[in-house]
């Protein structure tokens, strides 16, 4: 995929009709904006808010953002428009909700690429991703993961799949457990990004952290969520240690030094270093940067004397 | 004539009120000689009257001034009280100068400038229904505003000369010694009204709660006081100070306090024993919050925190992360009723605090200040005075005062709905550029580019990107797109002197 190795930290939902958000949607530092202009919008809004997201990816600077919008599902009299506006407009990924199936993406995909031909759009610029919201989508994960070159990610969404699995969310997450899983598999199987639920209870910062910090461990590549101030508490967990930093760091220049004597072998400390361990390394190494770690040189800065001031963040959590 | 600042300054109206331009906002050390009250020599035992309207009818003359203090905030029922005998009695051509005017006054005030009872006002600022009045050209004479280290100095040089003062007071004994923090009606520190007490001819008291001889601490003495006037009520405990202070929850202005707190932790001044005032507002508050953390973190704690008080601030002294709270006012119930417990807490009169023209003020020790910004210009002069409309909704308060301290951080968002907060040039200029140093938006940061050290040392902060002045500016006006200028008759409605006593600006008249 093109831009796999982009940090998807943070999906931050934007109710689509609501201009002060979608003005300042941009400052808070989210690795992908995500307009909505489903459940957030009330019916008589549908055209309002599509319009308002429309002016808004015109107009406003969303820096490195990437950006995304979800549309209303295919059985709504509003899904054709939002494609056919949101391509115009130039969004980076459409997500779809409630996909349950390969063929509902393959469906999006034409009438994607039938919009970027009438806008003048590059035909394949215009990324898709699939909310999975039930127990069908969960069972065909890796079908819809795979479905087209276009996929950008799949995304759990809880509150519908808990409903349709007869249940409802517990503080301990065990009725995901499946869930999460198969999603995390299928998008990993299929090279594309995955993302988590959101948590939307604000005052629980304590069940916040739990929840970002295990899906984390499972290999997730970020959240969705539903507040701004969760940007930072996310970026807190995924923020990699000293002591990954530095180990990335010395993979890399064990990297640069092999490159630079010819050799196909590497090794740091009489050890091989393989693929995998360099990928990841890559990768810690964004993280630090995004977490502004490291300093003009690229170093990494031992004393950030703000880095912890954080509400409710990690260091006050003790 | 031209100010310093670029202002055109009514010649007429300078020459009349023998007014200078504002040049400097270096004092310099001037030699002053300041101006005493009469004093009517008392030795009785007994100073308390029960008809405030006798008290007013046998002492108040058509063309005095009269005082207030505003430390009931939005609680007083001291000034109506007074306001409306005096309206009854038929006095004419009175200057009001109360330390400042809150919402609660505003009818009465109106009344009395429509029947000529009021014709001069000085006061630190005016909203809502006054506000508009004055600039739709209500009140014969310009308003002259001051902040409250001006007003201070005023007093003292006699530019204010206060013939009745007025204080409410929540405790009083008969012989007039009083204080804030104690009775139902606590306010906290009286700093600005300490002005009025040691300076006007005549003092009367008001109180709801007369206490037994002699009564302590006693922040107005009873060698100041002529008259102790005993009534019913002072004042609404529940409008007098906020309730608990609530922390906002808006992310953006959470974002602009961290990174004012970015900005602090990375500057120079935060080491041990610095100083600091933040204000009130949802933004203060938070960057309080950030600010006790980053002390934590880094085992600094402060010398002292300054200015009009708040809860948030108590607690930190309570936990030893500031050593002495120096107190000119306090905005929340918390603060009120910490300083008769903590002897940290250090209730200061507005000349200790702020005043320019004495031998040493509190914001002369001051290293940071957090203040906000209706507007701010491309020079980083701030209007904290005039709305976008050029209406007066705003006061001067302590801003021209605390910006002279080391740090001067000005928080304020890009825009506020359609209004750009960022702007060429500010509709009103309360406190100059040159005493500002930073400006946070929710963007990023800009440095007053005199402040070279400053730019050097803050430029590479994790994530507080930094631009110009005219880029924020930019992005801002890009958001909003540019207003049609206001318009404003030629009428002068407002005098604005800089905290030296100089016009720093005028407000005309708003043409609608």
């Amino acid at each position: 995929m093109a831009n796999e190795e982009r940090l998807r930290r943070t999906m931050m939902f934007v109710p689509g009709n609501n201009p002060a958000m979608v003005k300042d949607a941009g400052i808070f530092g989210a690795d992908s904006i995500m307009f909505d202009l489903e459940d957030a919008v009330s019916l008589p809004e549908k055209d309002a808010a599509r319009y308002l997201v429309y002016e808004a990816l015109q107009t406003v600077d969303y820096g490195d953002a990437e950006l995304v919008v979800r549309i209303n599902g295919l059985d709504t009299p509003f899904y054709k428009n939002d494609i056919r506006a949101m391509v115009k407009a130039g969004i980076d990924v459409i997500r779809l909700p409630k996909v349950e199936t390969a063929d509902m993406m393959t469906e999006l995909v034409g009438l994607v690429e039938e919009a970027e031909a009438e806008f003048g759009r590059e035909k394949g610029s215009t990324r898709v991703m699939a909310a999975i919201e039930s127990a069908m989508g969960v069972v065909n994960a890796y079908a819809i993961a795979s479905s087209t070159d276009r996929m950008m990610g799949i995304a759990l969404s809880a509150e519908d799949y808990t409903t349709d699995m007869k249940t409802h969310r517990y503080p301990d997450g065990a009725e995901l457990e499946y869930a999460r899983n198969a999603i995390l598999h299928a998008a990993r199987a299929a090279g594309v990004s995955a993302f988590d639920t959101v948590f939307t209870n604000m005052d629980d910062p304590e069940g916040f952290y739990r929840e970002t910090q295990y899906i984390h461990q499972l290999g997730f590549d970020g959240k969705s969520l539903v507040n701004p101030r969760q940007i930072e508490m996310v970026n807190a967990v995924f923020e990699p240690t000293e002591k990954e930093v530095l180990n990335a760091q010395n993979v890399i220049a064990a990297i640069e030094e092999a490159r630079a004597k010819g050799s196909g072998v590497i090794s740091m400390n009489g050890q091989m270093v393989d693929r995998p361990v360099v990928l990841r390394a890559e990768r810690v190494m964004r993280l630090a940067k995004a977490s502004h770690l490291l300093d003009a040189a690229g170093d990494y800065i031992s004393n950030v004397k703000a880095a912890n001031s954080q509400e409710g963040g990690k260091q006050s959590e003790k | 004539m031209k100010n310093s600042v670029n202002r055109e300054l009514p010649d007429a109206i300078m020459k009349d009120l023998d007014y200078k331009p504002f040049e400097s906002v270096d004092f310099g050390q001037p030699e002053i000689q300041r101006h005493a009250p009469k004093v009517r020599a008392t030795t009785g035992t007994d100073k308390v009257v029960d008809s405030l309207e006798k008290v007013v009818t046998e002492n108040l003359e058509d063309g005095m001034t009269i005082s207030f203090h505003h430390h009931f905030r939005e609680g007083d029922y001291v000034f109506n009280m007074v306001m409306c005998i005096i309206i009854d009695h038929g006095y004419k051509n009175l200057t009001l100068a109360p330390s400042s005017l809150t919402n609660t006054m505003n009818d009465i005030v109106i009344e009395a400038i429509e029947k000529g009872v009021v014709t001069n006002i000085t006061s630190s600022g005016m909203r809502g229904t006054l506000g508009d009045a004055v600039s739709h050209g209500a009140l014969e004479n310009p308003v002259i505003f001051r902040s409250h280290g001006g007003r201070a100095r005023a007093i003292e040089s006699g530019e204010i000369n206060i013939d009745i003062a007025f204080l409410g007071v929540p405790n009083a004994d008969e012989m007039g010694n009083a204080n804030g923090m104690n009775g139902e009606t606590a306010f906290g520190s009286l700093g600005y009204a300490l002005m009025d007490a040691r300076y006007a001819d005549k003092v009367v008291l008001i109180t709801d709660n007369l206490v037994e001889y002699p009564n302590t601490p006693a922040s107005i003495e009873q060698t100041q006081v002529d008259y102790v006037v005993k009534v019913d009520k002072v004042g609404d405990p529940d409008k007098i100070g906020s309730g608990a202070t609530r922390f906002t929850k808006d992310p953006k202005e959470l974002k602009i306090a961290k990174t004012v707190n970015d900005v602090i932790v990375n500057s120079p001044y935060f080491k041990d024993g610095f100083s600091f005032q933040t204000g009130s507002g949802g933004a203060a508050l938070a960057v309080t919050r950030f600010l006790r953390q980053s002390m934590i973190d880094n085992g600094i704690t402060a010398s002292f925190a300054l200015g009009g008080i708040t809860k948030p601030t108590i607690d930190l002294l309570e936990e030893g992360l500031v050593k002495r709270v120096m107190d000119v006012q306090d905005f929340d119930k918390g603060a009120a009723h910490s300083m008769k417990l903590n002897p940290a807490q250090q209730e200061i009169s507005a000349t200790w605090y702020a005043d320019p023209a004495n031998k040493g003020a509190m914001v002369d020790k001051l290293d940071v200040v957090i203040l906000s910004a209706l507007e701010i210009d491309t020079d980083f002069n701030v209007n904290v005075m005039t709305g976008s409309d050029g209406v007066i909704r705003g006061a001067v308060g302590g801003h021209q005062d605390a910006a002279t301290a080391k740090l001067t951080i000005i928080s304020a968002p890009l825009v506020r709905g359609r209004i750009a907060t960022i702007v060429p040039a500010v509709t009103t200029n309360v406190t100059p550029g040159a005493s500002v140093d930073v400006l946070v938006t929710e963007a990023g940061i800009a440095i007053n580019p005199n402040r070279k050290d400053l730019l050097e040392t803050l430029k590479s902060v994790p994530g507080v990107p930094v631009y110009t002045i005219d880029e924020l500016q930019q992005m801002a006006e890009k958001k909003v797109g540019k207003p049609e200028p206001l318009e404003f008759t030629d009428r002068t409605v407002a005098m604005v002197e800089y905290r030296d006593g100089t016009i720093i600006d005028t407000i005309n008249e708003v043409k609608d």
